[in-house]
């Protein structure tokens, strides 16, 4: 099996494979839930953009932005959780900016 | 060829993982297990299948003074494993005080007593 074929199947599985997670994304219950898939597919986008690299052969270059993409993901996702945790937010279906959260 | 094969199974290691983590995010019935099986999936598919790509990079590897451009691309690759070993865990810890600390409703059995309601948040 020539290998650029093995590595777009990869590509197309973590892609597929990231579905379920915008579904959580879009259904989640609480604001948390959908903080926490979008965590998910900002991790793995950062490996698909490496398989992206070795399908066009430029591993070397692309493997700077996946380092890049994964710091900003985790500071995204540090800053959002900061942010509900100070806001007392995340357990309500939307974010509330003045009152607090009624099932507190 | 060995490189290559270690790099196969080692990615496809990488998607099961991450196939469980997906089945987890979906199917559990609350916040707390959903942040489990989203964050351990998570860090071991990702660990997984940039290993593996870093093994990968090995198949064309001779010497150290006419290859070292191969070997900085698996430097970066480590790198990258390395960081999201430290993040992805720090960052799943975060999600889950927050939700913690907001309060959220864990699924408990009728029958079990349900601290979160009684006095808040013990540590």
């Amino acid at each position: 099996m020539e290998s650029n074929t093995f590595f777009i199947g990869v590509g197309l599985a973590l892609l597929f494979l990231m579905i379920p997670a915008m579904w959580r994304m879009s259904v989640g219950p609480t604001a948390l839930d959908r903080i926490v898939a979008v965590n998910v597919i900002g991790t793995k986008t950062a490996v698909l953009l490496v398989v992206i690299g070795q399908i066009f052969g430029e591993v070397s270059m692309f493997v700077d932005f996946a380092l890049a993409y994964s710091l900003l993901n985790f500071t995204g996702s540090l800053a959002a959780a900061r942010y509900l945790h100070k806001t007392k937010a995340g357990a309500g279906k939307l974010i509330v900016f003045d009152e607090p959260n009624p099932e507190k | 060829m060995i490189f290559t094969i270690i790099s196969i199974i080692l990615i496809l290691a990488g998607l099961v993982f991450f196939l469980g983590a997906a089945v987890g995010l979906i199917r559990f019935p609350d916040f707390y297990t959903r942040v489990h099986a989203a964050g351990k999936g998570d860090t071991l598919s990702s660990l997984l299948v940039l290993l593996g790509f870093a093994v990968y990079q090995l198949r064309d590897f001779e010497s150290f003074s006419h290859d070292w451009l191969i070997l900085l691309v698996i430097l970066k690759l480590l790198a990258i494993s390395a960081f999201i070993l430290l993040t992805s865990p720090t960052s799943t810890h975060a999600l889950m005080d927050a939700g913690w600390e907001d309060k959220v409703k864990p699924e408990i059995a009728k029958d079990r007593s349900n601290h979160l309601e009684e006095d808040g948040p013990k540590y």
